[in-house]
């Protein structure tokens, strides 16, 4: 395998490591807002700050990672997303800030406070919509070489409907993923009001999922003919996505082994995720910038292929450690447990 | 292709935020540590207080820890939307330090969390005391790599530059490069200086406004001998920095020390002002120690600033920010030997008024002092943002609308800023030391019936 096939196949997982615990997050803090409006808020509060609470820094690392790791092994990026992406990415940030250190304030600081839980669930969708549009701007069409400077064409992108497609998919996605992750932990907390509550919005978020993926696939056939036949030349990756999909969609429905539905649901993001990677090679930029031509060089490939490795060794035991002692610990998640907190 | 607003409005929003990273960033480098001491010295001494010191900065930290990491990710980004070609460039040799860096940062995170929620989880505190062992280290750590970084803009080497490409690249020789002993020692020393001293401001401030519980005045002796030992680890390891910047980056050095003509036996110069004419007045002139400082030899000759091309030379005003952070260092340094000479000999001064209040000051100048010299540092590598290498204009986005973004990120750290502090004042507020010791005493008798 080429070094920078294996660079960006890292950089993917851990983009959908972030994708995963990232709408975890956003989605909980949305239904945490929501539940606070609609009078409902004593059957989710608890169960969503127990998961929260300890990893929401954890969350963060990932994006950083990616970023990071993509400036490092492909620093022409660095050249042509840094220039473009100065105001999509740039209001991200503030929203992600917002979020990060509002949601420190309320949960150690004061609890129960309205106004930064509110601030908080709205930026949770708002910050995956934003982030989306470096997957719109991907795609092509959207960028000129000006006197060799790439230029955003923000009016192009504001009233395309496959960036609007795409930022309701990103939503969709996040509320989707989050409800069914919080209807097997709900479960697994034997929160029957919880559990009933997210397995409603769970197959509530289902049907928008798959009709708007679907609408983007048949939209990029006009948008983008050559990344169109692409991604139907890996339909079977895709294909796969969706009997997952369905799976697990049914287990929920039937409240049956909710443990696999989460699996099933990871995977099927794994493969649509990845049928969407692969159908992208070489490009990182389409048509500028491709993984070959973005390479850095073969010392610093190594190196940084060292340090994952070496990095990796260390983190593994550590996140193992962090999710035994909360997430898979039978007396935290039933919230059996006195209040450890400092 | 340069577009000068954008150059410049890119200067202003990274120097916004890095001066507001920065304090958090200090804070969130020292104090894991100094929470560690703390336990250390409760659980040696079986003292209760040190313990329930430890736990109380823990709570506060993870505010001021949630304000850092979230502005930590915007500089982060902002090196690429702000700097995209400076970072193209550089990303080919320096990455290394920048990922190694996200693996700290991970690492530290991590047992941060499982740190803050298992509180007497385990039987044995010393098990809970191990857990911020990691923590600690990648505290520092993070600090480290991202000091390698601005070591390597002071100082780059690990390539050769053939026909305008970057070739024979080695990115640990560009990691080691001769900026970063010195740079990285007095980065680390100077956050557990300034963490301390914080920390012994909050503690005398209690005191004064009417506290006179042991507590504090355990806290705050603790404090001033931590202050004192890093304020002076810190002074000596910026004495090396002085011969660093004489060897490597003597247009740094002079332009701090307004220093003008080569010569040897050169006297320091301290506070003063200059005109635009290179004329200086109210200054002292401390003889032969600007070549003590540059080179620990009284006669040894140190180059002036007339010897560089005028466009070469960083602004001179950085002088006065040199001055501002080593008097305020000097400062600090007296004021804690002081306190700890004054708690051994009984001296009835240092626990009067006047000199609490001027430990009260003290946290907040040390972070002063550390904005000067992050500013120091950073003005003083103009116009380069790799020195010799590329200019900072070159480096720079081509984009609009940074100048908006300026405004969105200035609205978005005064909130930030504003937020914490409220946050953070409510908080121990609401829970006094006096009551949460009453509370816990009352809970351990619980435990016996």
């Amino acid at each position: 395998m080429n070094l920078e096939v294996l660079g960006i196949l890292v950089l993917w997982i851990f983009l959908f490591g972030y994708v995963i615990v990232a709408s975890i997050d956003f989605g909980a803090g949305f239904f945490n807002a929501y539940s606070l409006l609609t009078g409902k808020a004593h059957i989710l509060s608890d169960i969503i700050q127990r998961y929260l609470s300890p990893v929401w820094e954890v969350t963060n690392v990932f994006l950083v990672f990616f970023f990071v790791g993509i400036v490092g092994f492909f620093p022409q990026s660095a050249f042509y997303y840094g220039t473009i992406l100065l105001v999509p990415v740039s209001i991200a940030l503030i929203l992600l800030a917002i979020r990060g250190s509002y949601y420190a304030f309320e949960s150690y600081g004061s609890r129960g406070h309205k106004g930064y839980a509110f601030a908080y669930g709205i930026s949770g969708l708002l910050i995956p919509a934003s982030l989306s549009i470096v997957f719109t701007i991907s795609e092509g069409g959207f960028v000129e070489i000006i006197n060799g400077q790439p230029v955003l064409d923000y009016w192009k992108l504001f009233i395309s409907p496959l960036t609007w497609s795409i930022v309701l998919l990103s939503i969709a996605a996040v509320l989707y993923i989050s409800a069914v992750f919080l209807t097997w932990y709900a479960w697994k907390a034997r929160d029957l009001q919880a559990f009933e509550l997210m397995r409603k919005y769970a197959l509530f978020w289902a049907p928008p999922l798959i009709f708007l993926a679907l609408f983007i696939i048949i939209q990029m056939e006009h948008h983008n003919l050559d990344r169109f036949n692409n991604m139907v030349a890996i339909w079977p990756m895709f294909g796969i996505s969706g009997i997952l999909f369905l799976l697990t969609v049914w287990l929920i429905s039937k409240k049956r082994s909710l443990g696999l539905s989460v699996g099933l649901l990871i995977l099927q993001f794994l493969f649509a995720f990845f049928a969407y990677g692969i159908s992208h090679y070489p490009y990182l930029l389409y048509p500028y910038l491709t993984i070959h031509e973005g390479f850095t060089n073969q010392e610093m490939a190594i190196a940084l292929v060292i340090a994952f490795i070496l990095g990796l060794c260390l983190l593994i035991p550590s996140l193992y450690l962090l999710l035994r002692l909360f997430l898979f610990d039978k007396q935290y998640v039933t919230g059996n447990q006195k209040d450890y907190h400092a | 292709m340069i577009n000068e607003s954008a150059v410049f409005w890119s200067r202003v929003l990274t120097e916004v935020t890095l001066s507001f990273h920065i304090i958090y960033a200090t804070i969130g480098v020292g104090i894991p540590l100094i929470i560690m001491i703390c336990q250390w010295v409760g659980i040696k001494n079986n003292d209760e207080h040190y313990i329930l010191l430890a736990r109380r900065i823990t709570r506060g930290f993870v505010i001021t820890v949630a304000v850092g990491v979230v502005t930590g990710t915007a500089i982060g980004l902002q090196l690429s939307l702000l700097w995209p070609n400076f970072m193209q460039l550089a990303g080919q040799v320096i990455a290394l330090p920048l990922f190694m860096e996200t693996f700290a940062f991970f690492f530290e995170a991590i047992f941060l969390g499982i740190y803050l929620y298992t509180w007497d989880r385990f039987d044995n505190q010393k098990k809970h005391m191990l857990l911020l062992i990691p923590v600690a280290i990648g505290a520092s750590m993070s600090a480290v790599f991202i000091t390698i970084v601005n070591a390597f803009m002071n100082a780059p080497q690990g390539f050769e530059i053939v026909n305008g490409e970057l070739v024979n690249i080695q990115p640990l020789i560009a990691m080691f490069n001769p900026a970063m002993p010195t740079k990285v020692a007095h980065v680390l020393a100077s956050a557990y200086m300034t963490s301390a001293l914080v920390l012994a401001s909050i503690a005398a401030y209690r005191l004064l406004k009417g506290s006179n519980h042991t507590y504090y005045k355990k806290s705050l002796f603790l404090m001033m001998k931590l202050g004192f030992i890093f304020s002076v680890a810190t002074a000596v390891i910026g004495d090396f920095s002085g011969k660093y910047l004489a060897e490597y980056q003597p247009e740094k050095l002079a332009a701090a020390e307004w220093h003008f003509e080569t010569e040897e036996g050169a006297s320091l110069i301290l506070l003063g002002f200059i005109d635009g004419e290179e004329n200086i007045k109210y200054d002292i002139r401390i003889p032969y120690a600007l070549s003590i400082l540059a080179f620990g030899n009284p006669k040894a000759e140190v180059i002036g600033l007339n010897e560089f091309p005028e466009d070469e030379i960083p602004p001179l005003y950085i002088h006065y920010l040199f001055n501002i952070m080593v008097f305020i260092g000097m400062f600090m340094t007296l004021i804690s030997l002081l306190y700890i000479a004054g708690v051994w000999r009984g001296w009835a001064f240092i626990k009067q008024q006047w000199f609490r209040w001027l430990s009260v000051f003290g946290g907040p100048l040390s972070i002063i002092a550390i904005e000067a010299g992050w500013w120091l540092a950073e003005v003083g590598r103009q116009p380069w943002i790799l020195r010799g290498i590329m200019r900072t204009e070159q480096g720079a986005t081509t984009s609009d609308h940074v100048d908006t973004m300026l405004i969105l990120f200035c609205i978005l750290y005064l909130i930030l800023g504003i937020g914490s502090a409220v946050v953070l004042s409510r908080m121990y507020r609401a829970n006094p030391i006096e009551r949460e010791i009453a509370d816990r005493l009352a809970d351990m008798e619980g435990d016996v019936r």
